[in-house]
């Protein structure tokens, strides 16, 4: 950035107690306007971020984006409706949004029948997080990121600023939630696909960190620079880093690990539920929400648990339920979102020394990112993917190249089943990225994983 | 209100290079019959601003939801100051780079108009389809749904650039899912690919109102079907699979950003180079891919881009040899070869990038008859279910929904869960006969993800029955 500047120009933008006071003047001004029999239900969003992406450590686009929105729900009976709407900021004018909303919710309840599903909560469980403010001025640190930077192959995104979501009811209960937090998601290209991906997340910048960071991948780009190897298909002895084994976890969130999808037979791990197949006694997942960094409320009132297992030592033990899966199937409900999705995934650690993991894998693949994984046989919760980034050739326990990406396809029973070696003792705490609509509180702790005859075929 | 908001942001904006506001106003409604019940129904409407400015060589852009006087000069403020920090550290020098001035109206032709159908009528119609997927008591879940957007954009310029754009996107979907054990199979109008710009007549074009007891028969059918066979054989792909196989191998790879590196931390790079514009043979002579955002029922056609430059057809691989990448004007500008109208972003809080809008594979002159017959071992697939490409966009991954066996030219029973994997730049060099018109079908896909901050975008795609010679087939466990 060019220092001489000042730092980005007032945004209007109101602080957390100040946001959360709009949010409570408007879940009061909401239940003002219920008619008699009616109840309300209503979530609040917002943000405020700076987003820089770059290329070849220069910006390609820059700026900073403020939103904020409500989505309300009108219940009256069984008969239940949302609108979302974008909020100005601004009281009267969306007072005035929040009026026509339920003017209009009220107008469509009619046309509506009675939903023999809907649940929501009536306890009142009030709750209030607010994050500290730490980030750094985004311009400030992104000089310090580009500068040392400055020459390499260096592509990727910072995003900062705070995220805030809100919860209230006409039952009188509040919940606040606030974070403030920067992600710096980027990667070192030596050429071609050749690449380390690295990320340095979190709530006080550190530009030493930064830099240790930075050197720490140049090294591996050395390694990258060596002649790639190319491998034929067949089965390989590989370990999974963190990383890597956070997309195979990600994959059971597409409809594996709730309620609906197992009684609709959808899940992919269909075969634990009605064969009882089961996965290594290593393998222990679990939402925890405690230790997470995403809100322990949804928006329909419920508070989430602090953890639910999913999987108890290789077997399946709960899944997560919706409210409305929860009235549909009749069992009670942890707290999880409409589509069921964990938010805040953790497996235990095994027994394998981080610093023994290339002794360990002897001669096979190290593979530190996997990419654009799908399903080739859902209930068969076969995968297919690619290896990405920094993936190497290991022979005798040393690095000895860099790999040319290969696919892979392969059931989670074999690969964190009877084919798993273990799991490292280190854990990594990963930060989602993801900022589709808004920027994800999504997080996984996992350890590394070495599994044996991994099923390279492309 | 447009009125107003033009005014506020000649007031607003602030002396530099070039200054441009887009408002993007952006109502959602789903409605969704599961089961037999109707599921919570849900609107979302999603208004805001960005404000972009290019100045001193540098770019930013402040995006807000507050459009009121003071809201807008914050994102202005917050754009220049952006602007001015960025300036000099930029992947290429902003102020030379001429920013069209658009003038331009567009709005979808629509014959019956989603709000003219009560809300009752259209949930009695998904209620009525949904319960002629329930068949047999196999079917385990059943669903019916109809997503409909109405978008409505406006881009201004300091310099007097105006573009009014208003949309209408359909979304219908329905989808049966049998179970037997723990085999589940699922068939689908689809996927939701039968995604066009309209109004309610959309539903019949893409026959929403009859598909539902075949789509149950064909589920309850697949549960009991062999495993599709393994091996290298020809593979006849249905439009609905096609617009997956273009959208992955062709376009992807063919934008701009992707191969000046951009995308290389998330979306991935190419395996395309600069260097291959115009000579390099990606397919067969049969293949004739076009960028056409201008055929006004598809589902991403518009007067002008997020950029404001005019939508035009253009030929992306003519005869199989590839002619110009998807790259809009800021990276046209930066590789220096000619592209197309593509800058395109989710709303008015992301900045626009390039992306696909309708990209199609030309129809040509074989029927499905012909193109059977032509094959003496082989499978025909339908409906996309699962993908996977790698980072360079090349070696990938597709399964599909149905399959059926091809021998001597003639069609066999079913086959479950089809799955085939290639090379995309050998793929299309295998393309060995290409549909006639009468195979062709308009399509597309909803959420397209890319970009850092991630945004997914509508991207329509069209394209007749294809067949590929010599492909690796298999099925599953």
């Amino acid at each position: 950035m060019n220092q001489e500047t000042n730092a980005p120009s007032p945004t209007g933008a109101h602080t957390d107690v100040e946001l959360q006071g709009r949010f409570l003047e408007l879940a009061d001004h909401i239940k003002s306007r219920l008619h008699g029999g009616e109840d309300f239900l209503a979530e609040f969003s917002a943000e405020k971020s700076d987003f820089v992406r770059f290329n070849q450590a220069k910006i390609r686009q820059a700026g900073r984006v403020t939103q904020r929105s409500i989505s309300i729900e009108l219940v009256d009976g069984s008969r239940h409706s949302s609108a979302g709407i974008t909020l100005s900021g601004e009281p009267t004018t969306d007072r005035a949004r929040v009026d026509a909303a339920i003017e209009e919710l009220r107008g469509r309840l009619p046309h509506l029948q009675d939903d023999p599903h809907l649940l929501f909560s009536r306890e009142v469980h009030d709750t209030e997080a607010h994050g500290r403010d730490e980030t750094p001025d985004a311009g400030t640190a992104l000089a310090q990121v580009l500068d040392a930077a400055a020459g390499r192959e260096f592509v990727g995104i910072w995003a900062s600023g705070g995220i805030y979501s809100g919860f209230a009811n006409s039952f009188g209960q509040r919940n606040w939630f606030s974070s403030h937090t920067f992600n710096l998601d980027w990667s070192l290209y030596h050429r071609a696909d050749k690449a380390v991906k690295c990320g340095y997340a979190g709530f006080s910048w550190d530009e030493a960190e930064y830099r240790r960071r930075l050197d720490a991948a140049l090294v591996q780009l050395e390694v990258l620079a060596r002649e790639p190897k190319t491998i034929a298909p067949g089965k390989y002895r590989v370990y999974l880093a963190p990383d890597a084994l956070s997309e195979i976890v990600g994959m059971l969130s597409w409809g594996g690990l709730g309620l609906k999808s197992h009684r609709t037979k959808q899940t992919m791990l269909i075969k634990m539920v009605e064969e009882g197949w089961k996965l290594h006694p290593a393998v222990t997942l679990r939402e925890n929400t405690k230790d997470g960094v995403a809100q322990n409320f949804q928006s329909l009132g419920f508070i989430k648990p602090d953890s639910v297992t999913i999987i108890e030592k290789g077997v399946y033990k709960d899944c997560l339920v919706s409210p409305r899966s929860a009235k549909e199937y009749g069992v009670p409900t942890n707290g999880a979102n409409s589509y069921e999705g964990p938010e805040s995934v953790e497996m235990d650690a095994g027994d394998i020394p981080e610093a023994e993991v290339a002794a360990r894998l002897g001669t096979g693949v190290l593979i530190n990112n996997l990419w654009y994984l799908n399903f080739s046989d859902r209930p068969s919760c076969r995968m297919t993917g690619m290896t990405r980034f920094a993936t190497f050739w290991v022979e005798n326990g040393k690095i000895t190249a860099p790999l040319n990406v290969m696919r892979f396809d392969e059931t989670i029973y074999r690969a964190l089943g009877e084919k798993l070696v273990g799991l490292t003792q280190e854990r990594s705490f990963i930060l989602d990225a993801s900022t589709y609509y808004q920027r994800s509180t999504g997080s996984w702790r996992l350890p590394g994983a070495m599994v044996d005859d991994f099923t390279f075929t492309l | 209100m447009l009125k107003d908001l033009e005014q506020r942001f000649r007031t607003v904006a602030p002396r530099a290079d070039f200054v441009s506001l887009r408002f993007v106003c952006e109502r959602t409604e789903a409605l969704s019959v599961r089961q037999d019940i109707v599921q919570p129904v849900q609107t979302a409407e999603d208004t805001g601003v960005m404000i972009t400015v290019l100045d001193g060589g540098g770019i930013g852009y402040g995006a807000t939801c507050d459009l009121s006087e003071a809201g807008l000069r914050r994102a202005a403020s917050d754009a220049h100051d952006w602007a001015r920090r960025s300036a000099g550290r930029t992947v290429i020098d902003f102020s030379k780079i001429a920013m069209p001035k658009p003038h331009a109206e567009w709005t979808t032709p629509v014959q019956t108009p989603w709000a003219s159908v009560p809300l009752g009528d259209k949930i009695a119609l998904l209620r009525e389809q949904c319960a002629r997927l329930k068949t047999d008591p196999r079917i385990v879940d059943w669903s019916s749904g109809l997503y409909h957007v109405g978008t409505e954009s406006l881009y201004l310029t300091a310099e007097g650039g105006r573009a009014h754009q208003r949309f209408s996107y359909l979304v219908p979907s329905l989808s049966a899912t049998a179970n037997e054990g723990s085999e589940t199979i699922t068939r689908s109008l689809g996927g939701r690919g039968f995604c066009r710009q309209g109004g309610m007549e959309v539903i019949d074009a893409v026959g929403f109102r009859t598909a539902a007891p075949e789509l149950a028969a064909e589920a309850l059918a697949l549960l009991t079907a062999p495993n599709c066979p393994s091996g290298t054989m020809d593979l006849l792909i249905a439009p609905d699979q096609m617009i997956l196989q273009i959208h992955e191998s062709v376009g992807h790879p063919l934008e701009l950003d992707r191969i000046l590196g951009d995308e290389r931390n998330y979306a991935g790079t190419s395996f395309v180079t600069l260097d291959m514009f115009g000579s390099y043979r990606y397919g067969s002579d049969l293949m004739n891919i076009t960028y056409d955002p201008t055929r006004p029922e598809q589902f991403a056609s518009f007067a002008v881009d997020d950029d404001g430059v005019a939508a035009t057809k253009e030929y992306i691989v003519r005869a199989g040899i590839l002619e110009r990448p998807l790259g809009s004007v800021v990276s046209q500008a930066r590789a220096g070869v000619a592209g197309v109208a593509n800058a395109r972003a989710q709303s008015w809080n992301r900045p626009p990038l390039d992306r696909m809008a309708n990209l199609n594979l030309e129809p040509g002159t074989s029927s499905l008859d012909e193109m059977i017959a032509a094959v003496e071992h082989g499978i025909y697939v339908k409906t996309n279910c699962s993908w996977s490409i790698d980072d360079s966009r090349n070696k990938f991954q597709f399964g599909c929904e149905w399959g059926r066996l091809i021998e001597n030219g003639k069609l066999q029973g079913l086959v479950k869960k089809p799955n085939y994997r290639g090379i995309s730049e050998s793929f299309w060099r295998n393309l060995k006969m290409v549909g006639g018109p009468e195979t062709f079908v308009l399509m597309g896909t909803p959420n397209c993800g890319k970009a850092e901050p991630n945004q997914v975008v509508r991207v329509g795609h069209a394209s007749p029955a294809c067949l590929f010679h010599q492909v690796d087939v298999f099925g599953g466990e």
